[in-house]
């Protein structure tokens, strides 16, 4: 465990964002129905394994959302929740903002991904706001879905743009939910929250498990087989 | 006999007073009922409360209505919009009061007004700071927070296709959150492109039953930003 402050740890390079995606991707199982977050998440439509099937939900109304569109066929009552023009796919379906949301808080989906601001040990998550005096709040439809969805995913930079680890012991930032992640998908390497701290799964190619140890705020478990120690 | 139909936008929103709680329908400009509100900025009325998604895009629509400072309050999941300052810049002033309420929270209220139910408790927002001054109870070991239902004097829907009645079907993610606000508000005021005789839709496919809706306007055609910004 260690804070040391982005002048005391050099920048590693780790996972690009796509391939953080396709790690995510690769995770999802087969039949899954699936809301991606706004951000990094998005890509990980992009990178859903041709042998599956993914049914991804929108919260503004749509099951089966399909890829973006070519320009000259955007529609502009057919958009994500991030308000980006989208498509149906086959099997797609429309329904109004109560139905979606008993869809997320009732538990009937499978896997939500969701970007962070910080993410603490004991799977709290902060991803709405900084806590900025002079922000204007917008929540959006985060914490109905840390509260309701199976199975939340963080996907996000290990540490801030200032090297501020993003992994902490508890949330400094307001909180979405408490208690709600379950596996955290970062640039240097992938942890479940476990009972005592973050438990690593596994690293990125060229990253040590003394590199994350010093960019993470919060206890690091290696649950590793001794064997695949030295994997990367 | 029923026909719901009236003759254009100004007489539509005529008799919104000031003070009025109203709900406009729209998730971005997906549904948005933008000939009704600039409408409603033509009619005059003040000191509104607006019930919505979003705070409004560009200087258009929603965020003309809170530009022309006819808005006290806005209850709302996401005031920030790609393009628009119109909102934060007020609320920084201290000029507009805001209740952020997370979106199926919303969601859940305005249906909940629309069905009669006064009150209901969700897990959303537990242990967070929009939890703070509400009612928390267990129920079976986990904690869900009090909600009120939300009801309005008017509610602006923007549809795809309206009959006589006020049957009404929406197009796409235009739907969002229209169908819930026709229910819960007393006077509940429709824009669509195609207005028809009642049959002309068919009843296995009406999304939003006409005893919801009070007054139906055809309008010409669907105003989007790309054609307002490029006027």
């Amino acid at each position: 465990m260690s804070d040391l402050s982005a002048s005391k740890v050099g920048k590693l390079k780790g996972w690009t964002r796509n391939q953080m995606a396709a790690l995510a991707a690769a995770d999802i199982a087969d039949g899954s129905y699936v809301n991606l977050g706004i951000g990094i998440p998005e890509l990980i439509a992009h990178h859903i394994p041709p042998d599956r099937e993914i049914v991804l939900h929108t919260e503004n109304g749509l099951l089966g959302m399909g890829p973006a569109p070519d320009p000259q066929a955007v529609d502009p009552d057919l958009i994500n929740a991030g308000k980006k023009p989208v498509t149906t796919l086959p099997g797609a379906s429309f329904f109004h903002h109560a139905d979606s949301f008993a869809m997320i808080r009732g538990g009937h989906l499978d896997l939500c991904v969701l970007g962070a601001l910080e993410v603490a040990a004991n799977g709290g998550l902060a991803n709405w706001s900084t806590g900025a005096t002079d922000a204007v709040p917008a929540v959006g439809g985060a914490m109905d879905l840390v509260s309701g969805v199976k199975a939340v995913h963080i996907l996000t930079s290990h540490c801030t743009k200032e090297g501020s680890p993003k992994l902490v012991e508890r949330c400094t930032r307001p909180l979405t939910g408490k208690g709600v992640v379950n596996r955290v998908y970062t640039d240097l390497a992938i942890f479940d929250i476990g009972a005592a701290g973050f438990d690593l799964v596994c690293l990125a190619p060229g990253v040590d498990f003394s590199d994350v140890i010093e960019r993470t705020a919060a206890p690091v478990n290696d649950i590793r087989p001794k064997d695949e120690r030295t994997w990367t | 006999m029923i026909d719901k139909r009236v003759a254009d936008l100004a007489y539509a929103v005529a008799d919104i007073a000031d003070r009025s709680t109203i709900m406009v329908g729209g998730f971005g400009e997906a549904g948005s009922p933008v000939e009704l509100i600039h409408a409603l900025i033509d009619q005059g009325a003040a000191e509104l409360t607006v019930i919505s998604n979003n705070t409004g895009s560009g200087d258009f629509g929603l965020a003309a209505l809170i530009g022309a400072r006819r808005v006290a309050k806005v209850v709302c999941s996401y005031p920030r919009s790609a393009g628009s300052t119109v909102f934060s810049d007020l609320y920084r002033a201290g000029l507009i009061e805001l209740e952020l309420v997370p979106q199926g929270t919303l969601a859940e209220r305005i249906r909940a007004g629309g069905a009669g139910i006064a009150a209901f408790y969700t897990p959303t927002g537990v242990a967070t700071a929009l939890a703070e001054g509400k009612e928390q109870r267990v129920f079976d070991g986990q904690p869900y927070l009090l909600e009120r239902a939300l009801t309005a004097d008017v509610a602006l829907i923007k549809a795809r296709a309206a009959d006589w009645h006020g049957n009404l079907v929406y197009n796409k993610t235009a739907r969002n959150f229209s169908p819930l606000m026709a229910a819960a508000a007393s006077t509940t005021i429709v824009e669509a492109t195609a207005v028809d005789a009642p049959g002309t839709l068919d009843p296995e496919t009406v999304v939003t039953p006409g005893i919801f809706v009070d007054r139906v306007v055809q309008v010409a055609d669907f105003a989007y930003e790309p054609v307002l910004a490029a006027q």
